[in-house]
């Protein structure tokens, strides 16, 4: 092999084995902790991977963010019904020499959905594709909004 | 489970700085010319990665830029980490000659190999 995975040769058998014990644990990170594990694909869906996606309140909005590395901005569909935000796609993988060396990569199409908790303004909703991150802020509908409502205690 | 503090594997050491960081999902192709790699580095720019060529390896890291987002999080996937791998360069790529790229979270490092193949008569004095 010409390009390894980084290995310290000059440590101890004891401490090598720590070290391979080290990758093991790395690769059950993988399995386990990490959405884009195909182990544990998002229900219902077909894809191969799933990005993985956050989403965050305040009291004017939701933020969906996803992790989408190596995407074209035409390639990321978007959709809102009854609720229910939809990011879908495909990661196209570029013809490239048949002396493939590894890949640990994932291509082809994906799809996530959220259902967000309360209504939001479909007209309102705004997108950003950057660096790889793709951001979908969505402003809550005026009647989702917290309101606060004076009590007088008579 | 605990992220591998990779920082720990480099140095047989411990550092005072307890750094976590993931490895990136890798592709490496293989050509006539050298090596390209290719890396996953969502939420990194340009001015977030770092390669290192250090004692016959590369060291490729991106540092993720603060996720701009208002509120709380009701649900979390990603882990806001810095990315982080090593490999030992194969002795025949010239260090010199590694150039690198950053496109939408792709790191993308193109590895020549050293030209210097070719058998050359060397003449005496």
């Amino acid at each position: 092999m010409n390009i390894i995975r980084y290995q310290n040769q000059s440590r101890s058998d004891l401490a090598q084995a720590f070290d391979r014990f080290a990758a093991l644990r790395d690769e059950m990170d993988r399995v386990f902790d990490n959405s884009y594990s195909p182990v544990f694909r998002t229900p219902g869906s077909f894809s191969r991977w799933a990005p993985a996606l956050d989403v965050y309140q305040d009291k004017d909005q939701f933020t969906v963010v996803a992790e989408l590395p190596g995407l074209k901005k035409e390639d990321i569909e978007l959709s809102l019904q009854n609720g229910v935000l939809t990011i879908s796609g495909e990661r196209k993988q570029e013809k490239k020499s048949e002396e493939g060396y590894r890949n640990e990569r994932f291509f082809g199409r994906f799809q996530r959905s959220v259902t967000l908790p309360t209504s939001v303004d479909s007209s309102k909703v705004k997108a950003t594709y950057e660096d790889g991150i793709l951001k979908v802020v969505l402003p809550k509908a005026e009647e989702a909004k917290p309101k606060k409502i004076e009590v007088s205690v008579g | 489970m605990n992220n591998v503090s990779q920082e720990n594997q480099k140095t047989g050491q411990q550092s005072t700085e307890q750094t976590a960081y993931v490895a990136p999902y890798v592709e490496i192709e293989a050509t006539d010319s050298g090596y390209v790699l290719y890396a996953e580095m969502p939420g990194v720019n340009r001015e977030g990665i770092e390669i290192t060529v250090e004692e016959g390896n590369l060291i490729v890291a991106g540092h993720r830029q603060p996720l701009a987002v208002s509120g709380e999080p009701l649900h979390r996937e990603t882990r806001q980490l810095d990315f982080r791998r090593v490999y030992e360069l194969d002795p025949s790529i010239d260090a010199n000659k590694i150039s690198a790229r950053i496109e939408q979270g792709i790191l993308t490092v193109n590895l020549p190999k050293a030209e210097n193949l070719n058998p050359r008569r060397i003449a005496l004095d």
